[in-house]
C-alpha cells in the first residue's frame, strides 16, 4: 500500500477543548479558528465528558487540573468506555513523572504549560492524522521521494539515498506527517524518545544533515523550515 | 493582671511561682520521690530500733522483778514478817527505782514507799502495769506526780500481800533517748534533702533555661546562635552538641536558600526587566510593522528563556526532594551515553569539535530521562566551553567505565578548563563564571547534574583534564550478569 500526498489534504478539524481558564480557552479558540479549525469548549470535567461522548471530534485537548473532574480521570473514564479519539493533555506540571501519569491514563500526547501555539497546533494536527499516510503503510511518498519502511531504503527520482539509522527514523517521522508542521520537540520525543529540552538546538543540525542528503542536487527542496515552528516535508518549493 | 507581667508581682508571689515552677521539673520530682522513700525507710528503722530497745528493757524489768519477789519471799520465809518489814524499810531508804508495799490481811499497810496505788490492785496476784504516786523523801509533802510502774503482787502465807514494782519511767526515758535524736535526724535529712533537691534542680533548671533562651533567640531569627557546651560531657552536653549539629545544618540550608532566592531574584528579574523594557521600547518607538514584529519575536524568545529557567529550577527542586524516586527502574546507561552522544555529535562537528564515545555495558537503577538530561547538559557544556584556546580542533570524549561498584560516566574536553577554586562553585545554581556570561545558558546545567547525581545516590566530580575539564558522574552500578 502506498499513499500519495494531496497538498491540500488538511481539512477542518473539530476539536474539543476542556479548559477551565476562560481567557486561555478564548485565546485557543481564536487561534485554532485562524488556523482553520473548529473548537468546542467545556469549562469543567463533567461538561467535557458529556460533550466528548455526545459529539464527534477529531482531537480532544484536556487540561489536567479541572473543576468537578480532573483531566486524568476524564481521560481514563473515556478510555474505559472504549472512546478512541486522540487526546492531548495540557498541564502546568511538566515533569517526567507527570507526563508518564498522563500517558498512562490514556492520553496520546502531553504538553506542558506554557507552550507555543505553533507547538500545540502541530501536535494536534499530528494527532488528527487526517489524509496523510497511515501507520500501516509500508512506503511513504512525497513527490519523487520514496521511503520504504520494511526494506529501510530511501530513494529520490529512482536514485538511492544512503542514510544513517537515526537519519532514516528522522525522515520517516517527517514523511509520516508530510504536509504538517513537525516541531523540534516532537522530533526529539519521537525519534530519540527524550522529553527534556536540550539547551542548544541539536535537532536543527540533524535536520540540516538530513537535508543535505535528501535535497542537495535537486531543484525542488522537500524539507522545509517553518519559521518559528519547526519543519515540514512537502512537495513544491517556497 | 496578666501572667506575663512578672515585674508587677509581689515578692512572695514571685517566690511562690518560682517554687511551683521548680516543683514541676522532672529533676525535682525524682529527687522528692527518692527523698520520700528514704525517709520512710529511715523512720521504719528507727521505729524498729526503738521498739526493740523497749522490749529489751521490759524483759530485763520482768526478770529483775521476779528475782526481787523471790528474794523477799525467801526473807519472809526465813525471818517472818519482822524480817521482811525490816528489809523493806532498809530498801525504802535507798534511792532506787523499785517500789514496794506490804499489807496484812486487813489491808493495813505495814511498809511501803508509795503513796497511792489503784484500788484493788493488791487483790489480784500477778504482774501488770499501773500508776502510782511516790512518797517524796525530800520532805516537802506529797508529790503529786504520778508514775507508771510494772508491778507484781504475791500472797504470802498469813494473809500478807506483798507488792513489788519497778518504775518504768526509766524504760521510756531510754526509749526516748534513742528515738528523739533519731527523729531529729530524720527531720534533718528531709530538710537537707529538700535543700539539696532544690539546689540540684536549680542547676538543671538553669541549663534548661539557658537552652530554652537560646532556642528562643534562634527561633526569633538569629540562626548563628548555639547552645552552650560546658565540656563536662554529661547528657546535657551531648544533647547540646547534637542540637548544635542540627542548627549548623539548618543554618547551611538557610544560607543556601537565601543565596538561591537572591540568585533567582537576579537571574529571573534581569530577563524580566529586559522583556518589559523591550516591549515598552517597541511600543514607544516602533514605527513600522516590521519593528513591532521583531520586538514581539524577541519578547517570545525572552519568555522561552525564562520558562526554561523555571523548568530547570523545578526539575532541580524535584530531583532534590527525591520525588522522582518512584520513577526509577533499571536503566541501560551505556545506551543513554551512546544516544546522547549521537544526538550531540552533529552539533559538535558543526562547532569544530570531535565527539567520541567509549562505553562498556552498564546498568544503573535510575530515571532514564533525568540521566539523559544530566549527560546532555554535560555534553552541551563541553561543546560550548571545550574548544581549545589555541584554535586547534577541540575534542569531547564521553566515556563510561566501571570502577569497583561505581559506574563512572565522564565527559572530558580540552578547552580552557575551570580553575580549582571555581570547581566547587560551578555546581551551585545560577553560578556562571565570568568567561561564560556572554554565552547563552541559564546557569542551572551543572546544578541539575549534581542534583540528579545525588538523587541516584551518586556524586559529581570536576577535575583537571590537563588541559581542559573532565566532569565525572559517579553512580552506583547494578551488578553485571558477567559477574
Amino acid at each position: 500500500m502506498t499513499s500519495n500526498l494531496d497538498p491540500g489534504f488538511l481539512t477542518t478539524m473539530r476539536i474539543l477543548l476542556v479548559e477551565d481558564d476562560r481567557d486561555a480557552a478564548e485565546y485557543l479558540r481564536k487561534a485554532f479558528r485562524e488556523a482553520g479549525h473548529v473548537v468546542d469548549h467545556a469549562a469543567d470535567g463533567e461538561e467535557g465528558l458529556a460533550l466528548a461522548l455526545d459529539g464527534k471530534y477529531d482531537v480532544l485537548i484536556v487540561d489536567r487540573m479541572l473543576p468537578l473532574r480532573d483531566g486524568l480521570s476524564l481521560v481514563a473514564e473515556l478510555r474505559g468506555r472504549g472512546y478512541a479519539t486522540s487526546v492531548l493533555i495540557l498541564s502546568a506540571l511538566g515533569q517526567v513523572d507527570d507526563r508518564v501519569q498522563g500517558l498512562r491514563a490514556g492520553g496520546d500526547d502531553y504538553l506542558p504549560k506554557p507552550y507555543a501555539f505553533t507547538e500545540l497546533l502541530a501536535r494536534v494536527e499530528a494527532l488528527a492524522r487526517r489524509g496523510g499516510p497511515q501507520a500501516a503503510d509500508s512506503v511513504y511518498k512525497v513527490g519523487e521521494l520514496e521511503l520504504d519502511r520494511l526494506a529501510h531504503r530511501v530513494s529520490r527520482g529512482g536514485k538511492e539515498i544512503v542514510l544513517q539509522p537515526r537519519e532514516f527514523r528522522l525522515l520517516e517521522f517527517l514523511m509520516r506527517h508530510a504536509g504538517q508542521v513537525v516541531t523540534r520537540t516532537m522530533l526529539l520525543e519521537n525519534v530519540w524518545d527524550y522529553h527534556f529540552d536540550p539547551q542548544t538546538n541539536v535537532i536543527d543540525v540533524h535536520v540540516s544533515r538530513l537535508r543535505s542528503k535528501v535535497d542537495k542536487g535537486f531543484d525542488e527542496p522537500l524539507i522545509h523550515t517553518v519559521r518559528g515552528a519547526g519543519y515540514m516535508v512537502r512537495p513544491g518549493g517556497g | 493582671m496578666t501572667r506575663s507581667a512578672g515585674g508587677t508581682l509581689s515578692l512572695p508571689m514571685k517566690v511562690l511561682r518560682y517554687f511551683s515552677r521548680l516543683m514541676r521539673t522532672t529533676a525535682f520530682k525524682l529527687l522528692a520521690a527518692y527523698l520520700m522513700v528514704f525517709a520512710i525507710f529511715a523512720v521504719s528503722v528507727i521505729a524498729y530500733t526503738a521498739w526493740h530497745t523497749r522490749e529489751l528493757i521490759q524483759n530485763q524489768v520482768a526478770i529483775d522483778l521476779d528475782r526481787e519477789m523471790r528474794f523477799l519471799s525467801d526473807q519472809y520465809r526465813v525471818g517472818g514478817i519482822q524480817r521482811l518489814v525490816h528489809v523493806l524499810d532498809r530498801r525504802a531508804r535507798r534511792p532506787a527505782s523499785s517500789i514496794f508495799m506490804l499489807t496484812n490481811f486487813q489491808g493495813e499497810v505495814l511498809a511501803a514507799n508509795v503513796a497511792d496505788l489503784s484500788l484493788g490492785l493488791l487483790d489480784k496476784p500477778g504482774t501488770r502495769f499501773t500508776t502510782y504516786e511516790r512518797v517524796d523523801d525530800s520532805g516537802n509533802g506529797l508529790s503529786t506526780r504520778s508514775h507508771v510502774a510494772y508491778v507484781g503482787v504475791a500472797l504470802l502465807p498469813g494473809g500478807y500481800r506483798l507488792l513489788v514494782g519497778r518504775d518504768i519511767e526509766e524504760r521510756d526515758t531510754m526509749r526516748d533517748l534513742v528515738a528523739r535524736p533519731a527523729q531529729w535526724a530524720v527531720l534533718l535529712i528531709v530538710v537537707l534533702g529538700l535543700a539539696g533537691s532544690i539546689f540540684v534542680t536549680r542547676r538543671v533548671m538553669k541549663r534548661i533555661d539557658a537552652m530554652t533562651a537560646t532556642s528562643a533567640t534562634i527561633m526569633a531569627g538569629d540562626l548563628s546562635g548555639r547552645l552552650a557546651v560546658d565540656g563536662t560531657g554529661d547528657e546535657f552536653d551531648r544533647l547540646a552538641l547534637s542540637l548544635n549539629a542540627m542548627l549548623e545544618r539548618i543554618e547551611t540550608l538557610m544560607v543556601g536558600l537565601k543565596e538561591v532566592s537572591d540568585n533567582i531574584a537576579h537571574d529571573l528579574k534581569t530577563p524580566l526587566t529586559r522583556l518589559r523594557n523591550g516591549a515598552e521600547e517597541a511600543l514607544r518607538s516602533g514605527r513600522s510593522e516590521e519593528d513591532l514584529r521583531d520586538a514581539l519575536i524577541t519578547t517570545i524568545e525572552e519568555s522561552d528563556g525564562l520558562i526554561r529557567t523555571f523548568d530547570g529550577l523545578l526539575m532541580i527542586a524535584r530531583a532534590e526532594a527525591g520525588q522522582a524516586r518512584s520513577m526509577m527502574s533499571d536503566v541501560d546507561l551505556a545506551d543513554i551515553a551512546e544516544n546522547v552522544s549521537e544526538l550531540y555529535e552533529p552539533l559538535a562537528d558543526e562547532q569544530g569539535l570531535d565527539l567520541t564515545v567509549q562505553v562498556e555495558p552498564m546498568t544503573v537503577h535510575g530515571v532514564r530521562e533525568l540521566l539523559a538530561q544530566a549527560l546532555s547538559n554535560l555534553v552541551d557544556n563541553a561543546i560550548k566551553y571545550g574548544r581549545s584556546p589555541d584554535g586547534a580542533r577541540g575534542h569531547v570524549c564521553v566515556t563510561l567505565v566501571r570502577v569497583g561498584q561505581e559506574a563512572v560516566l565522564s565527559v572530558a574536553d580540552n578547552g580552557p578548563g575551570i580553575s580549582a577554586a571555581d570547581r566547587t562553585r560551578v555546581t551551585d545554581r545560577f553560578v556562571r563564571l565570568e568567561a561564560s556570561r556572554t554565552l547563552p545558558g541559564s546557569g542551572l546545567g551543572l546544578a541539575l547534574v549534581s542534583a540528579v547525581a545525588r538523587l541516584h545516590g551518586g556524586h559529581l566530580e570536576l577535575d583537571d583534564n590537563q588541559p581542559g575539564l573532565i566532569v565525572r558522574l559517579h553512580l552506583p552500578a547494578k551488578r553485571t550478569d558477567a559477574g
